[in-house]
């Protein structure tokens, strides 16, 4: 499944990295510290977070993530926007929590179980 | 053996605003040189927490990566506190990150573990009042 279709069904909101959709996402990983992250996620994760600063861009594209999904309705703040259009990098955006939207991001991907 | 390549990257202390970039660029290069990409995750961990560290805790300091047809080598010095209990600073979990450096989700005490888990070879050596001197190898496969 794509990004593009993950955003329509998880009725997310897309900050950033519209050119990016197309990627397909392979898992999720939720967390909100960096070394976690890093150490933990896989390539083409969608990442859930909820932190909105820059250095997650950083991360993220270490990674080889499908892209960042913002929870809660934050934003992502004006460097992080402006590094993740220069990395290419998707940034979406939920109102939901982490717990909610990872429950049906795994659902999505993976089918109920 | 031949050297494939050789760079230098500087890292500034306190510049958390460019945090990652020098990882970024290894992990560019790297990939540039066809490595794989397991390998090349690999690597771009280890550079990342090393330049976090030193953003995070020193003055200033460096990333010299050397790349040879079968291994990867990151020599990483900075100027800075030094680490006065090399044991305790290695226990997943162990942090001196101020509350500022753990907002920003850095700090988590995971750097230097995530390093030797992601080396073939790790030293750390430090003198406090002087800086801290991390040798992380990774080898790499044929093929």
């Amino acid at each position: 499944m794509n990004l593009a279709s993950v955003v329509e069904k998880l009725n997310l909101r897309v900050a950033c990295g519209q050119g990016g959709l197309e990627r397909p996402v392979r898992g999720g990983y939720a967390g909100d510290l960096l070394s976690d992250v890093l150490a933990n996620s896989s390539e083409g994760d969608l990442w859930i977070t909820r932190q909105n600063h820059q250095n997650i861009v950083a991360v993220s594209s270490l990674k080889d993530h499908a892209g960042i999904l913002l929870v809660q309705g934050k934003e992502p703040e004006a460097d992080t926007l402006e590094k993740a259009v220069k990395e290419g990098i998707p940034i979406l955006v939920t109102e939901l929590t982490t717990f909610e939207i990872a429950g049906r991001l795994h659902r999505l991907l993976h089918g109920p179980s | 053996m031949s050297l494939i390549c050789e760079a230098s990257f500087p890292v500034r202390g306190g510049d958390f605003k460019d945090a990652g970039k020098v990882a970024v660029q290894i992990k560019a290069t790297l990939k540039k040189l066809g490595i794989d990409p397991e390998i090349l995750r690999r690597a771009a961990i280890a550079a990342y927490e090393s330049e976090v560290n030193i953003i995070s805790y020193a003055r200033l300091g460096k990333i010299h990566l050397q790349v040879d047809p079968d291994r990867i080598l990151m020599n990483v010095e900075d100027e800075g506190p030094g680490i006065e209990d090399i044991e305790l600073a290695m226990r997943p979990g162990y942090s001196t990150a101020s509350d500022l450096i753990r907002e920003l989700g850095f700090g988590a005490g995971m750097g230097l573990v995530n390093i030797k888990h992601c080396a073939d070879e790790f030293e750390i050596t430090s003198m406090v009042d002087q800086g801290t001197k991390l040798r992380i190898l990774i080898h790499v496969p044929d093929g």
